[in-house]
Parts: C-alpha cells; structure tokens; sequence
C-alpha cells in the first residue's frame, strides 16, 4: 500500500538509470542518512560510537571491497586481513616519513599501496581459478604477516610491527572525540558505497559478473579476463586498504600486525556471504550481524544472570557463533541482502496478496 | 653434506605429518566436493578427546596397564569421531546438498568455530600430553658414511612409520573392500553412483569417519610431539598447501605433496631463512604451492580441469 511505484513514471533515460528507481527508496535512503549523520552524533554514547559504530562502518568498508572481489567478479580470496595490514601500514609510513602529510592523502596512498600489492597477489587468478584460488591468496596473509613483522622498514623500524599514530586532523579540524571520528568514517564509507554502487553497474561491473558467472563464456564474448579480474582486485583492494588504514588509524589508534590476521580475513568472508554475495546493500547487513552478534552473545549470560567462568563463556561464545553461522547458511545461504529483497517484494503486495 | 641429509630426513619426516593431515582434506573433497576447513579442528578435538580419556580412564577404572588404557582411549576417541561425523552429516551438510562450493567453505568454518569451543569447553583448555611411549631419544645413522652419522629423532621415525602403515591400511581400505568400492564410484560421480543404489548419506557418514579417524591419528602423533593444545588447529593451516599442491582430489598427491612441501619448508628455513630475517617457513609452503600451481593449475596429481561453456 505504502511500498508500491505505481503511477512513478519514467520520462528520460537518467530518471530510469537512477540508483533507487522508487521514490520510497529515496526518501529512506535520505531518512536513514539524516539520522547517521544527524541523530545519531546527538543520542549516541560514546560506548556505542566506540564497540559498535565505528568498527561497523569501518569493517562494512572492508566488507564492501571484499565483496566486489568474490560477489562481484566471483574470485574467493582468503587474504583480506593482508591488504588491510598493507593499506595500514603504508598509510603510517606516509604519514611518519613525509612531514605535512594531510591525513586523507596518507589514506588513499595506503589504498594505493594496496593496490599494487593486490593486483601482484592477484595475477595467480588467470590461471588457478576457485578454491585452489582461496588457498593460494593465502600466501598474500602469510607473507604480509611475516613482513610486518620481521621487516624493519615497513614498521619504521619500530620493534615486533607495533606502530601508533598521534593526533589526527582533516582541514584543520582535529578527529579526536568519537563522534568526529564517527562523522569521518562515515563520510568516506557514504563516497565509496556511492562509488562502489555506480561502478558495478557500469561496464566494469558486469564485466565482473560475467567473469563470475563463466569465465571461458566472457572470454569468448570478448571480455578481457585479464583485464577484468585484475580490475577486479585493483579496485578490491583499494577499499580494502583504505579500509585497513582507518582501521588502524581512528579505530585502534596503535596496532600490530596481529590486528590483521587470518582471523580477519575469515570474519570479512563471513560479513561478505552472510550479507549478500554481489550486493552493496548486503555487505552492509553482513557487517552489522557479525559486529552485533558476538556484543549479544557475551552480554547474554549476564542477562539472563547465570554464572559463567570467563574462559567458559568464551569458549560457548564460539560455539553458539559458529552454530549460528551454519544456522545461517542452511536458512538462507544467498544472505541477508536475499531477506530484504524478498521483504520488498513481499510489501508491494501487502496487505492484498492477491 | 651431513647437514644437508639431516635436514632433507628431518624435512621427510615433518612432511610425512602435513601428509597426513592433507589426507583428511582430500578424502573428505573427493567423495563430497566440500573443501573441509575444519580438519584441523577435526585434528584438535580427537587429540583433546584422546588426551582427556587417556588421564581420564586409569583415574576412574583403576587400570594400570598403559597400553591398554592408550587404546581403550584411542577407540573412544575414534567413537567419538564417528558420532561427530554422523551428527555433521545429519545437521549441516545434509541441508546443505547442492549449494555452492564457497558456502560449504563457510559451514566448515562455522564448524571449526564449533569444535575449537565445544573442544576445549568439554575437556579443558590446557595443554595436555599424549603418552604412546614413542622413545624420545635420537639415533645416529650412516655411521660409516659420514663423520658422527646423522642425527634422526627416533619419534620422528615412528610417527613416519605409522602415517606409512595408516596410508597402505587406507589404500587396503579403498581398493580391495566392498565399502571402499563404493567410496570411489561415489567419488567419481555421485548421480552415477546414487542411480545403482549406493547411499550417498551413508557414504559420506563413512567419509567424513575416515577423515575423523585420520584427523585423530595425526593428532596423537602431533600431540606426543608438541603436547596438545589449540593450537594443533593451526597445523590445518601449514597442511593447505600441500594440498592444493598433490591435487585436491588426489591421495597420492597428498603423501607426494606433503614431502615436497615438507623438505622445501625446512631447506628454505636453513639456507634462504638467514638471508630474509628467519621465519619464513610458514609462507615458504604457499609460495611454494603458489609457483607449482602456476605451472600446473590443478595441482601435481589433480584431475585436469577442462572449462566447457
């Protein structure tokens, strides 16, 4: 009744190719991002900018260019946490060898830097295709592990790879209280899902699909596999780096090379194919669920006020997480961004389904 | 020259270990087209069961006869391997028939998630001993051939001997029994193997019980080498490139793989090691597996992948 595009006439092709064709879609969108930029800074506490919001934005980013790799372009990759390290670090060398580096610019140098690591990582994907893929982006975690932490010059020479950035500032203004550091990761995640959604529905991204859905049937349309996968991880990684950077820089503040480790890559996966495979929207979804879930399942105990021993209750963390997880995949194995289009679809019917 | 040869068996050894634990992966993909990474979870939670009921049996029996007890342990664990597999059969990968080959990649982390908490919340997250009685002490070889010999760790040499005698009884298994029949028709070609009354839910009970059963040998043997504790999940890790380096549909690959693998992470760590900085095994092993996949993209044993439109 209320969901329903009758009588939304399209009379040029720019109002047909918007991004939400719906008017609802667009007073949502807008409604939702007035509050993130509006309500939220105001109600907001700063336990829930510090444990939920900020690394939710800031892995949903992670999320988002990991999902153009293995939702869009259909390449699995098991070496997210690596390329966030290498955004990470090469961002903080910027910022510590080049007196008067603007923040912003260190950050897209690191997405940079990424990239040429990412597609170095990625040129093994034109011969070795799917999971002996997934194994083989492996090498890329393990090497950057190594490196951050045996080879002095990519730390600054500062010991066992833990580095710290001081004082943060973008035009003069200083990011130091949450809800600036907030207000900035949101601003760059709005850019690039704005970015990420006009470029998979270019050229390029169906490309990417094509590459995804067959790759010898692109090849034979005349769609350079070469070119496409190694976009595919070019532009991947630069989000992911980007990503990795403010991760390191406003949400930890110092690291090292173990904030990017396999454990990451694994729980970007998890974000990516419980979100949606191929949606923006989805690694959104993905991103909440995995931040929220473990922040629910350590305050349940204390909730339901049962004593529990802190290894214990970790350990049924993990349990329930993991149970959770397969839960998940046998109830809805294409995502959460599935659900909601199934939703949508559901309410232009309702309340007359027939 | 001695050195060298030291390294080359003590590399033989390890990759006898890593065959092993790639053994349960290829298993488990070749009758079921799941890439498992749980195994190394699989390894863990056997060496935990094994371990606990190992301390547990004499306290509550009174036995005293070591070997005895070792064994009695060893088969509850196996028991327990085979209900494990049974119950993962039953609640995930039967629900999970026909999807892709990534989101069985994820229930399989799910369920590594699974076993590595339910492991240590059942029987405790210290480290613990496996005590099979394998002799400690090394022996020298070769007396003749070089000066002093060359130093073999006798429990490496025992744990070797065992993953040959598990690998022949496994090929026993697979060639010459009815079940073992059954196992490689299903491999194969499931519809094929379905449509003349093979049980596919019975036969992938029996795989993902083989790979338990194998995922506990290796951990026994893993366990007495580096005491049991969560980290023998990792181990699962360092096995990843020997797979995909055999061929992930490939037994032999596996064994051949895990030698290759095994002599190239210790050679590497001994000649290329002091020029980059030392620790270099871990990633040795992929980019290892990497290079060799370049060449051979489905891996040395694998069956050649033929892209059709």
């Amino acid at each position: 009744m209320l969901y329903r595009e009758n009588g939304q006439f399209k009379t040029t092709y720019r109002g047909d190719q918007q991004i939400f064709p719906i008017l609802q879609d667009r007073t949502a969108i807008g409604l939702v991002l007035g509050v993130a930029f509006l309500l939220v800074p105001l109600a907001a506490n700063e336990y829930v900018f510090r444990a939920i919001l900020i690394p939710f934005l800031i892995l949903s980013l992670a999320a988002l260019g990991l999902n153009i790799l293995v939702g869009y372009c259909g390449q699995i990759s098991l070496g997210t946490g690596a390329f966030m390290a290498v955004g990470a670090y090469a961002a903080y060398n910027f910022m510590a060898r080049v007196d008067g580096m603007p923040l912003l610019v260190a950050l897209l140098l690191g997405g940079l830097t990424s990239t040429v690591v990412g597609v170095l990582f990625g040129i093994p994907s034109l011969r070795i295709k799917g999971l002996y893929l997934a194994v083989a982006t492996l090498a890329a975690q393990f090497f950057a592990d190594w490196a951050f932490l045996r080879v002095p010059f990519f730390t600054n020479n500062s010991s066992s790879g833990s580095v710290s950035v001081a004082s943060l500032s973008v035009f003069g203004m200083a990011i130091e209280s949450p809800v600036s550091k907030y207000l900035f990761c949101l601003t760059i995640v709005c850019v690039f899902a704005l970015l990420a959604k006009n470029l998979v529905r270019g050229h390029l991204g169906r490309e990417w699909m094509a590459i995804r859905d067959m790759d010898v049937a692109a090849a034979v349309i005349g769609i350079r596999p070469v070119y496409a996968k190694l976009t595919a991880f070019a532009v991947s990684s630069f989000i992911v780096g980007v990503a990795g950077a403010l991760w390191g820089f406003v949400y930890l503040g110092s690291w090292e090379p173990a904030a990017f480790s396999i454990d990451r890559s694994f729980q970007l996966l998890f974000m990516v194919i419980i979100g949606g495979l191929g949606s923006i929207m989805g690694s959104f979804f993905g991103a909440a669920f995995i931040v929220l879930l473990p922040l629910f399942l350590s305050q349940v105990p204390a909730l339901l006020g049962i004593p529990l021993s802190v290894t214990i209750a970790s350990h049924l963390e993990f349990m329930i997480f993991g149970s959770l997880i397969v839960l998940f995949l046998i109830v809805e194995p294409h995502g959460l961004a599935r659900l909601w289009a199934t939703g949508k679809e559901k309410l232009r019917l309702w309340p007359f389904p027939h | 020259m001695g050195s060298f040869l030291e390294t080359l068996f003590g590399g033989l050894m390890v990759g006898m270990l890593y065959s092993l634990i790639a053994l349960g992966f290829v298993l488990i993909y070749k009758a079921s087209g799941v890439f498992n990474f749980a195994q190394g979870a699989m390894v863990l939670f056997a060496a935990l069961a094994m371990a606990r009921f190992a301390e547990w049996i004499p306290k509550l029996t009174g036995l005293e006869d070591k070997f005895l007890g070792n064994t009695i342990a060893f088969a509850l664990a196996a028991l327990v391997m085979v209900v494990l597999a049974w119950l993962i059969q039953k609640l995930v990968l039967g629900k999970l028939v026909n999807q892709e080959g990534i989101t069985l990649l994820m229930a399989t982390l799910g369920i590594t998630y699974f076993l590595e908490g339910s492991g240590q919340a059942l029987f405790g997250n210290d480290i613990y001993k496996i005590d099979i009685g394998m002799p400690k002490d090394p022996i020298f070889i070769l007396d003749g051939s070089f000066p002093g010999g060359l130093l073999v760790n006798k429990e490496d040499l025992y744990a070797a001997v065992i993953a040959a005698v598990l690998v022949a009884l496994l090929a026993i298994f697979f060639q010459k029994t009815a079940t073992g029949r059954a196992l490689r028709a299903v491999a194969d070609d499931h519809q094929a193997a379905q449509s003349i009354g093979i049980p596919l839910d019975r036969i992938w009970v029996i795989v993902w019980s083989v790979a338990g059963i194998v995922a506990l040998v290796a951990g026994v043997i893993w366990g007495s080498k580096l005491g049991v504790q969560f980290s023998l999940s990792l181990v699962a890790l360092k096995a990843l490139p020997v797979v995909i380096l055999g061929g992930l549909t490939s037994i032999p690959g596996a064994i051949i793989g895990g030698l290759i693998i095994g002599v190239g992470e210790k050679l590497s760590e001994i000649y290329l090691g002091p020029h980059l900085g030392g620790g270099i095994e871990i990633w040795f092993a992929y980019v290892l597996a990497l290079a060799f996949l370049l060449v051979r993209p489905q891996g040395l044993f694998g069956e050649k992948i033929i892209d059709r439109v």
